[in-house]
């Protein structure tokens, strides 16, 4: 049984459908990621599994029983957002405790002492416990906000954007111990982010929502390798997909304003259509295929995004180390072949049917 | 065109050093990025070369002439700012005519420049539109086209991308990298991004605490970073950096791991140590390789998917994390054994008391 399971969950906010239809189940013990642009719906979905919303249509299931006509506090759900809402004039201490001595819980003063010491050791602020939260970094005080929301040991979180108002550095290293804590306690945690950095290293699985619908769901590398619209495989993926023009000719895939010509994979391909090529699939190669030239090279150190000029086209390519090109040069490249994505003119992935 | 020298320049504000005295020579054509966390000085440095804040000791050079004390509109450099400072109430072609219709031009002048700058830029399908209905990109691009139609000797652009969605801000960056390919303007650009920095600078200066940490080409900060500090702060994820203590030619790390020190640098390191022992070991996440056979060892701490390749984080002893990029793999349970090498070409040393590179200049 899922632990958490939406069945078609809509929400009309004045003037626009929040979310359309929307369903999807996640187990215990896991990180589900919905990812999305800014506006796609994924606060609010949050905020009606927390029961802070409530929906037009639809369910909410929790181990298999609806938790609609729930309130939020008998729902056990703990929810962390993007601004750390701490109690600046108490400590590090007494905020870890709060929720443990709300008069819902009443936990006794011994377990609370062990409750905090063990979460604060698991987040590496056990050296922060008498400091108050206002004399803290924004890492630090994320840290507290997080531990308070684990602290209680929930049966589920809600995370909205936890690391999106941190530098990237810390936002590196959150993510990285997040997901540690994550895995180490088996929590079942829903993530929302607009970021796909966060969503394809810390999902088990992902759900990409768009406009209010769920538009794909499927594990990190599913999304990444199988994108089934151009939306999500535009979405993930840094630099983004190269997204060309193409048609059927003959036995062939030409690519229109680039004089590429590709064999025709098995798949039943339109007349016209798109082809999706990830800049690491494109290679510069001695004896590759293609004719380019560097239009202009961006080193970042452990790659060098290339932009290579091909008849009308710009195609990025992401080469390992410091590239040796230059802007201007002719440069010859390979794509690979077995890794190209099609889509059809409505946007939707080509496949064998 | 113009060369930017900047001598000795320092700024404080009262108590407050916000700029310790600071020697660069921006030249002819050149793309400078400055680099550094939030209140590095980075703004402030390049304020002082507009003119927007005036020094407290040192001079600025223009092409060989003294601004220190001119007015801005003295300087004939350009500024870009991270929000569009464009004019609501005037149409694109306005805002974008108007330093010229300020410096009086003629107005054949102005419409065969305007032409020309909106080509480059290819906004002429905007020139009736208002600012205030335009993208972030089309508004950066105005204020870009605004900076251009003068032809001033320098462009000073302070985070003109911050205020993009990381999409945009990736096109963006293109296009104003390859606006400098097709101009060879002068221009010294402001970030707290290492990644644009990399992407676009000629040179980078990286900047902390009031002071440049180091200058110098991608690669350099790159693969030879001066000080633990450019070390971190460059990449992402940034060096791995572990302390160790080094003895009979090896680096025993914390725990049981040991390090044999590649023979190219034990005179660097016994030159620069004398005599102390501590040291930190540095290397890149792709210069460690995953082996069965590999001298480090230590288990899976977590493992990222990043699209086209993966992120292995190792604890190699008590809550010590390197981080290793691989190619993509199945994720690793954690707790999984790990065995690594480092490849010698890779690795470098820095002094922990100090905190600067060790350098090899012996064994070049």
């Amino acid at each position: 049984m899922s632990q958490v399971e939406l069945k078609g969950i809509s929400k009309r906010f004045p003037g626009v459908q929040a979310l359309d239809g929307v369903s999807f189940a996640f187990e215990h013990g896991e990180f589900f990621v919905l990812l999305g642009p800014t506006g796609a719906g994924k606060t609010t979905t949050l905020r009606i599994i927390a029961g802070l919303e409530r929906q037009d249509q639809g369910s909410v299931l929790l181990d298999g029983r609806p938790i609609d006509a729930l309130t939020p506090a008998e729902r056990d759900v703990a929810f962390v957002f993007q601004q750390y809402s701490l109690y600046p004039t108490m400590t590090v201490y007494d905020n870890l405790a709060f929720p443990l001595r709300s008069p819902l819980r009443r936990t006794p003063e011994a377990q609370v002492r062990s409750r905090v010491q063990d979460t604060a050791e698991k987040l590496r602020i056990a050296h922060l416990l008498n400091r108050k939260t206002a004399q803290l970094s924004g890492g630090e005080m994320q840290r507290v906000a997080i531990g308070r929301a684990i602290v209680r040991q929930p049966r589920l979180f809600l995370m909205d954007e936890p690391l999106s108002n941190l530098d990237a550095k810390l936002r590196e290293a959150l993510r990285l111990e997040l997901k540690h804590l994550q895995k180490t306690q088996g929590s079942t945690t829903l993530f929302v982010t607009h970021d796909q950095i966060e969503a394809l290293t810390m999902a088990d699985r992902i759900a990409v929502l768009n406009e209010g619908r769920i538009v794909q769901q499927g594990a990190p590398v599913d999304i990444y390798d199988r994108p089934a619209t151009t939306f999500v495989a535009q979405l993930v993926g840094t630099p983004r997909i190269n997204l060309l023009e193409a048609g059927r000719d003959g036995g062939a895939v030409s690519v229109k304003g680039g004089g590429l010509s590709l064999p025709a994979p098995r798949l039943p391909l339109p007349e016209s259509f798109l082809l999706g090529i990830r800049p690491e699939d494109i290679r510069p190669e001695p004896k590759g295929a293609f004719l380019g030239k560097v239009f202009l090279t961006e080193p970042l150190g452990v790659e060098t995004i290339l932009h290579i000029r091909c008849g009308e086209l710009t195609l990025l390519s992401l080469v390992p180390g410091m590239a040796a090109q230059r802007v201007g040069e002719e440069l010859r490249f390979g794509i690979a072949q077995e890794k190209l994505h099609y889509f059809g003119l409505d946007k939707k992935r080509i496949t064998a049917e | 065109m113009a060369t930017i020298e900047l001598l000795k320049v320092e700024k404080r504000f009262g108590e407050l050093q916000a700029v310790k005295p600071l020697d660069l020579t921006i030249r002819d054509g050149e793309f400078v990025v400055l680099l550094g966390p939030s209140g590095c000085g980075k703004t402030t440095t390049l304020r002082m070369i507009s003119g927007l804040e005036t020094v407290t000791s040192g001079r600025i050079l223009l092409d060989g002439r003294d601004v220190t004390y001119k007015h801005p509109s003295e300087r004939d450099v350009a500024f870009v700012f991270q929000f569009y400072a464009l004019y609501t109430h005037l149409s694109v072609r306005q805002n974008i005519a108007f330093p010229l219709q300020a410096q009086g031009e003629k107005r054949e002048v102005i419409d065969s420049r305007v032409k020309e700058v909106v080509d480059i830029l290819r906004i002429g399908h905007l020139l009736r539109a208002r600012p205030g209905r335009l993208s972030g990109g089309d508004q950066q691009r105005v204020a870009l086209a605004r900076a251009l139609v003068r032809r001033p000797a320098a462009f000073l652009m302070d985070e003109p991308l911050g205020a993009l969605d990381a999409e945009l801000r990736e096109s963006m960056r293109a296009e104003i990298k390859n606006l400098h390919i097709a101009q060879q303007a002068t221009t010294v650009y402001v970030t707290h991004d290492q990644i644009e920095a990399m992407a676009m600078g000629d040179r980078i200066v990286v900047m902390s605490d009031a002071e440049v940490q180091q200058v110098g080409s991608p690669a350099e900060v790159y693969y030879d970073p001066a000080n633990l500090f450019v070390a971190r702060f460059i990449g992402s994820p940034g060096m791995n950096l572990v302390n160790g203590r080094l003895a009979e030619g090896e680096v025993r790390l914390s725990g049981t791991n040991r390090y044999a020190v590649p023979p190219a640098w034990k005179k660097p390191l016994a030159q620069a140590l004398v005599g102390r022992d501590e040291v930190f070991l540095g290397f890149r996440p792709e210069a460690a390789h995953v082996n069965p056979n590999g001298a480090l060892a230590g288990e899976v701490y977590a493992a990222d998917m990043h699209g086209g390749y993966t992120v292995l984080h190792v604890n190699i002893d008590e809550n010590e994390i390197v981080h290793i990029r691989s190619d993509r793999q199945a994720s690793p349970a954690i707790g999984t054994p790990v065995r690594f090498d480092l490849d010698p070409e890779m690795v470098r040393f820095f002094d922990p008391r100090t905190e600067a590179a060790v350098r090899r200049e012996a064994v070049r």
